[in-house]
């Protein structure tokens, strides 16, 4: 059953007091202006054992994906399309604040929104993951673990998946076979504190937010997702201010991404 | 996501008759639980759900209650038999997630301060589900809540919009959304004019998702004076009860 909680990071009134007359100069306690997202560090193939992998930092946050191709039976309905499935686990190395156990609903809902905008981008094109029609495709597994966590699991998690998709390979009958890949999805999560609107929250930032806004972009600049979080609401106008936002910032971070992950050589 | 087949006919008329900003047919039934505190049976087109209110009561476990405001519970669970293929009846990661965003849609609407180291549950059953089941389930729960008499800074309206051929349509049937090309569902609350659900599955460029948005939002408040007369209907009779 879902319950509402507090949050485990508990910031002082004094911190939050502080954050906020920062934040209301436009800018915040840790240096960056209000639109500005932390640098992103990815490094392919750290696991050799996968078929691809990606290791991302986004900021201090951390997260492990790792691509493993089966071959398999099709969904039902879905005889022709190969299968996607996608899965995260925030392990307990990486905060005091984790326990092991079942995923709880944050952490379901954070696989199921990076789910969401990969899916839905159809950045991987699941028709030409078919070996036998109706019969045998393949699937493939996008599991991440994350080891680090300083806020914004949901974007540092999608851009691991991106990555580690994006330079996933497949050796069958002698040939490598490279994945079938459409556009790069670029998710840009904003919080909202107070009045003001922050995009890329520290975890310092997300114990103070009041509500969230996850926004999935396609390569054609188009909103392919979207997931608002937290017990608080938006206006019309911030929604409409965050989806032009959510749209530039994702153009920026999608070359960023296709820079890191191609190293010039495609696209 | 790529349409197969055209959901709406040279006439305007979508796969159900409707035409683009037409609501299903909504009918909702206040306080058909009799031992919850408050309740609300809603059926949305094909749609059945029953949303059941207890609380505020005491917390259990204790250690889960907020000396400052009341804890807020929510469960949305698909009863077996409400969809075409049987539906396990443990609850699904879909189900869990939905659980949250609607007890985040509603949470806003509460005044939760109200009741210090208390417990609200909010119970949402789909009977049959038909498409736009977490709208309805939010648009239900919201009514069984006021039905409870909880204390409430505004009701919390929900519908979806979409994109069906290209065109933006309201209240999104179980067809739309599975060949459809985008679905989004909002919850609002129509007095106090603020978004407290979100969600979208499908490509939409800046002017369609302005567009889905303003749609849907229309549907809302539509859904909202369904949601009023209903209302009405059980304590006061008609408009004119509520007059005199």
């Amino acid at each position: 059953m879902s319950l509402s909680k507090k949050s485990t990071i508990i910031v002082e009134n004094l911190r939050k007091k502080q954050m906020m007359e920062s934040i209301s100069t436009g800018k915040r306690l840790d240096e960056r202006s209000l639109d500005e997202t932390r640098p992103i560090e990815i490094e392919l193939d750290v696991i050799k054992k996968a078929s691809g992998s990606a290791w991302v930092k986004l900021g201090k946050t951390e997260v492990v994906a790792g691509v493993k191709v089966e071959t398999g039976e099709p969904f039902e309905g879905l005889e022709n399309s190969g299968a996607l499935i996608i899965t995260a686990e925030v392990l307990p190395i990486a905060s005091p604040h984790i326990e092991p156990g079942p995923p709880d609903e944050e952490t379901i809902e954070l696989a199921r929104v990076v789910d969401r905008g990969v899916r839905q981008s159809e950045m991987l094109e699941l028709s030409k993951l078919v070996l036998v029609p109706g019969k045998i495709v393949y699937t493939i597994f996008v599991d991440c673990s994350i080891i680090n966590v300083d806020g914004n699991l949901l974007d540092a998690t999608s851009y691991a998946v991106v990555a580690a998709l994006a330079s996933y390979k497949v050796v069958d009958t002698g040939r490598t076979q490279e994945p079938p890949i459409t556009t790069i999805p670029v998710s840009v999560t904003t919080v909202k504190i107070g009045d003001y609107l922050l995009l890329d929250p520290n975890i310092e930032e997300e114990a103070c937010m009041d509500a969230r806004l996850t926004i999935t972009t396609n390569s054609k600049g188009s909103i392919v997702a979207m997931q608002k979080g937290l017990k608080g609401y938006f206006t019309v106008d911030e929604v409409k201010s965050i989806a032009v936002k959510a749209i530039s910032k994702g153009e920026e971070i999608g070359a960023k991404l296709k820079e890191l992950i191609y190293h010039g050589k495609k696209e | 996501m790529v349409q197969n087949r055209s959901l709406i006919d040279e006439s305007g008329k979508r796969s159900d008759g409707r035409i683009i900003d037409e609501l299903r047919e909504v009918k909702i039934n206040v306080g058909i639980i009799k031992n919850a505190d408050g309740s609300a049976l809603i059926e949305f087109g094909k749609n059945k759900i029953i949303a059941a209110v207890y609380g505020p009561r005491e917390v259990h476990p204790k250690h889960m209650a907020l000396s400052d405001r009341c804890v807020v519970r929510c469960r949305y669970h698909m009863s077996p038999f409400s969809t075409d293929t049987r539906k396990s009846p443990a609850p699904s990661r879909r189900e869990t997630e939905i659980s949250k965003v609607i007890r985040e849609a509603l949470e806003p609407a509460l005044i939760l301060e109200d009741y210090p180291r208390a417990a609200i549950d909010i119970f949402i059953e789909v009977l049959q589900a038909d498409g736009g089941s977490r709208c309805a389930g939010i648009t239900a729960a919201s009514v069984a809540l006021a039905d409870a008499g909880i204390n409430m800074r505004d009701m919390v309206s929900a519908c979806a919009a979409g994109k069906v051929d290209d065109k933006i349509v309201i209240d999104i049937n179980d067809t739309e959304d599975k060949e459809g090309g985008a679905d989004m569902p909002v919850a609002y609350m129509p007095n106090l004019k603020k978004i407290t659900l979100l969600q979208l599955d499908g490509e939409l460029n800046s002017n369609e998702f302005n567009t889905c948005l303003e749609e849907a939002i229309r549907g809302c408040l539509k859904v909202f004076e369904i949601q009023r007369s209903s209302l009405i209907e059980k304590y006061f009779g008609d408009e004119k009860g509520l007059n005199e």
